[in-house]
């Protein structure tokens, strides 16, 4: 709550979903965009997008990678989020170790993280220092240099990663499981960080060959926001950026799903188990294949669900029928092929999960019957763009925002145009959107139990 | 994924100072001491860019002046004013919350009460009634206190199974054995459940006093209407008769403590006797922590235990100034097999650090990061008003703002090496490991 230190660089994906689930604007308001970057295209390919915040002397510099794990071949399952690690183990000009020791030296910041859809690296630092950290990371997008002195060593961080995580988590490991059968063909449906027996078998040639197939400037796209205009960084991005060669991506290519014709459960058992808990998941449209959806709706709808302490789900199973204790609702759209509707529930002490799952059940069957009120879609709706306003406070959350955009297959406009679509939601269309995704035969429902030790 | 330090706070690591301070670079930042007509006192970052305000405040007090009996009391009423207060039972308050957008949040660790509020700037005077119904006036009506114990309760049978709140709650256990910070400061489960409206009502009347308050405001809001709205939401509020003296307590630490479990990873937490915030060292001692540990991939701590041996994801330590302790702590978790190897090299990284010192090259480093850095954490209302309200907590004055960074810059390497030999007694660890560490 107090300020502390700034010491927890934690981009989970969950803080990203969260993020981008959460922005939303203020063009809802007013004739003005709610805002207003700038953007241009340098020769080779690469994208930059200006996010002009005049209020601190600082910028944040971020460049992502349209690869992510979701991208990974067969059996290397990691290795982008492997790679991510390994991109700071030194180039040509920076020896192994050095590249987050010289971005601290210059006073600044530096993280990276991995998705499915998405490699991003990002430092902050004070506007002067940005041309160095440009330099830094250009060059690692061309430069790379990897031995086993210093990649099998991460190899074992990446484990250890694996088992904070997950291994030592049973809820984090039933979310594995969650994701990995909503999924029959998709990679959505593999960890980013990826299986440990996989990942035991990653090198410095899987990492090199993801690295040389996906990184180059045409894959990329550069965002800075921050105490900048596009007219000041251009000459910037031009002198480190530009001169890079393009790569050649080849087309995105990844294996679709078949249609889903039964619904699909899951139960799991764990004697860490300290909450049982009970969970569902519904392929969804994402913004990107709209697929005859509506995710602008499904915003609004999983906002009225299950958004908040004034949310059905709360209400009916927390406040008046009090056999929950905690319940939510999320739609990620944000994703270049699928998106998905998730629901979540735990259980009061001494009550089952099949009483939840029964009054989760009518709830939904209520919705799909009755619709939802005027009045609640206009309470999500004044939700999502006050966020959009807040989001606005920190210009790293807007670089985030932007970025995760892009990656997701959506264009800037896309973003700006948000919350002008978001206001235009109706009490209908949520309804129509609830009955296009919540259809049993394409769910995936799973419960957590504690295991008795024998 | 990040690839990076992600730390483990414990509900106490929460605490963990701020070290707000300032560099030329800040002089966009004007903070403003502003008294409201009725005499309430509050700090203001005035920035119009935007149209919202935050609002950070806090009752100095929190968790360890919960009485014997019923620990977890301003755990509990940090999550109950705000359901249901003045004639606004708990649904209508949350949707009135919701229909404007108003976030309020409150949150009581071990020395404060803390209370945050965000509102767009058309809704401020809405905001301010709506807060000073909850400080004022909460109902704590039966079923949201019995909704909202059932949640605390959930909340900390998790904790049970949490490797990381387990290695925390013994910790200070062991390290605090007769002083409230050796008490989990979110209660503990038959306590909670004893708890009373009565309770809740006597503790916002002992606690929620003017003489205990500090606030900050940073956002789309001038003085003058800031002062009214102050009174609004505070004035109401009696004036209390001031918190009592707190003595220094010492940790007892030479200790080490095994909790075993059935996981993968061991989990580690360590420490040993920090300083005060007032401790004239408190400032080298935090040079010298953010080259031990606290500076990430520029810390010995990661070069030696994650980059060269990838025994770990995550290994760090930081300055924990509590009230009435001062504190050094942190942690580590590595594969069962190796955890042994691990403690070894942690206590030899803090024992070369005790004896042989810090470089010329490293105290430097140390200084350009700690010095370039710090606007960085001025970039957002939020953080602006967090960082002076932990300002405030500190008892340090908005001037320090332009002093910090050349009391960072004045430390020498003595200072860093003397602090090194007072603070890293090495055979005194404190270590609490939870798994099932081999070696």
């Amino acid at each position: 709550m107090a300020g502390g230190e700034q010491h927890c660089k934690r981009f989970g994906l969950t803080a990203i979903l969260l993020a981008v689930l959460q922005f939303a604007v203020a063009g809802a308001l007013s004739a003005r965009p709610w805002v207003e970057p700038e953007s241009f295209t340098l020769k080779n390919g690469m994208k930059v997008i200006v996010l002009p915040d005049r209020r601190a002397p600082v910028v944040t510099h971020m460049v992502w990678y349209k690869a992510g794990a979701a991208d990974e071949p067969p059996g290397k399952s990691g290795i982008a989020h492997f790679l991510e690690h390994l991109m700071f183990k030194g180039t040509e000009k920076i020896p192994p170790g050095e590249f987050s020791k010289i971005v601290a030296r210059l006073g600044g910041n530096d993280n990276a993280f991995t998705s499915y859809d998405y490699t991003a690296y990002f430092q902050r630092v004070a506007l002067d220092k940005l041309p160095q950290v440009m330099e830094m990371e250009a060059g690692r997008m061309e430069h790379l240099r990897l031995t086993d002195a210093v990649v099998l060593p991460e190899r074992d961080v990446i484990l250890e990663e694996r088992n904070s995580r997950i291994d030592n988590n049973p809820e984090s490991l039933f979310s594995e499981q969650m994701e990995a059968a909503q999924y029959l063909s998709h990679p959505y449906g593999r960890p980013v960080i990826g299986w440990r027996h996989e990942m035991q078998q990653l090198t410095s040639a899987d990492a090199l060959a993801y690295y040389r197939r996906y990184y180059g400037p045409d894959n990329a796209v550069l965002i800075v926001a921050g105490d900048i205009d596009a007219e000041s960084l251009r000459p910037l991005a031009e002198k480190y950026y530009g001169v890079i060669a393009p790569r050649g991506i080849p087309a995105h290519v990844r294996p679709l799903e078949p249609p889903q014709l039964a619904a699909r459960r899951l139960q799991m058992q764990d004697p860490r188990v300290a909450l049982p808990a009970w969970r569902r998941t519904f392929l969804a449209p994402s913004y990107n294949r709209r697929e005859g959806g509506d995710p602008e709706a499904l915003e609004v709808l999983s906002q009225i669900v299950g958004g908040g302490s004034t949310s059905r789900l709360y209400r009916a199973l927390v406040v008046e029928k009090a056999i929950a204790s905690a319940v939510s609702a999320s739609y990620h759209g944000f994703a270049r092929d699928y998106g998905q509707f998730g629901l979540h529930a735990i259980p009061r002490s001494g009550q089952s999960l099949s009483a939840l799952e029964t009054e989760i059940d009518a709830l939904l069957a209520d919705v799909l019957k009755n619709g939802v009120t005027a009045e609640e879609v206009a309470r999500a709706k004044t939700q999502l763009v006050a966020a959009a306003v807040y989001a606005q406070d920190s210009q790293q959350t807007m670089a985030q925002i932007f970025g995760e955009v892009l990656m997701s297959g959506r264009s800037i406009e896309d973003v700006v145009a948000w919350p002008d679509r978001i206001a235009q939601v109706t009490p209908e269309r949520v309804a129509e959107a609830a009955r296009h995704v919540f259809k049993p035969e394409r769910s995936v429902t799973g419960t957590l139990l504690k295991a008795e030790k024998n | 994924m990040p690839r990076a330090r992600y730390r483990m706070f414990s509900a106490l690591a929460a605490l963990f100072a701020v070290m707000v301070l300032s560099t030329p670079s800040l002089a966009a930042l004007k903070v403003q001491r502003v008294t409201s007509p009725g005499g309430i006192k509050a700090w203001l970052a005035e920035e119009h860019a935007l149209p919202m305000i935050v609002m950070n405040f806090a009752f100095r007090g929190g968790a360890k002046l919960d009485p014997p009996g019923r620990l977890g009391l301003a755990n509990l009423a940090a999550s109950t004013i705000d359901e249901g207060a003045g004639e606004m039972d708990s649904q209508a308050f949350q949707t009135r919350l919701e229909e404007l957008a108003i976030q309020l949040g409150f949150q009581a660790d071990q020395d404060a009460f803390h209370g945050r509020m965000k509102t767009l700037t058309q809704n401020r005077a809405e905001a301010f009634r709506l807060l000073k119904l909850a400080l004022g006036a909460p109902r704590f009506d039966e079923e949201p206190v019995a909704r909202i114990k059932a949640q605390i309760l959930a909340g900390l049978r998790a904790d049970e199974e949490d490797p990381q709140t387990i290695a925390s709650k013994a910790w200070f256990a062991a390290a605090f054995p007769d002083h409230p910070y050796g008490r989990p400061d979110k209660g503990e489960a038959d306590q909670v459940k004893q708890i009373s409206a009565s309770d809740l009502r006597q503790f916002i009347k002992s606690q929620f006093t003017r003489d205990r308050l500090v606030i900050t405001v940073a956002g789309d809001i001038g003085a003058k209407e800031l002062g009214r709205l102050l009174d609004e939401a505070f004035g109401g509020l009696p004036e209390g008769s001031g918190a009592a003296p707190s003595a220094p307590v010492a940790p007892q630490v030479d200790q080490n403590i095994l909790i075993e479990r059935e996981i993968p990873q061991t989990v580690i937490m360590f420490g040993l006797p920090g300083m005060l915030r007032k401790d004239p060292d408190f400032i080298p001692a935090y040079v010298m922590n953010y080259i031990l540990g606290g500076g990430g991939f520029s810390s010995r701590l990661t070069t030696e235990i994650r980059e060269k041996r990838g025994l770990a994801y995550s290994v760090y330590s930081y300055l924990m100034p509590l009230e009435q302790s001062g504190l050094f702590v942190g942690g580590v978790a590595t594969q069962n097999e190796r955890a042994g190897e691990t403690v070894r090299l942690l206590r030899q990284e803090l024992k070369r650090l005790r004896d042989k010192g810090v470089t010329g090259k490293e105290l430097e480093d140390a200084k350009t990061y700690l010095t370039g850095s710090f606007p960085l954490r001025f970039d957002s209302n939020a953080k602006i008003a967090a960082q002076l309200n932990g300002l405030q907590l500190e008892d340090l004055d908005a001037d320090y703002l332009e002093r910090r960074n050349d009391l960072i810059r004045a430390v020498t390497r003595e200072d860093v090496n003397r602090v090194a030999r007072r603070l890293l007694n090495v055979e005194n660890l404190l270590v609490v490991s939870v798994g099932q560490p081999a070696g």
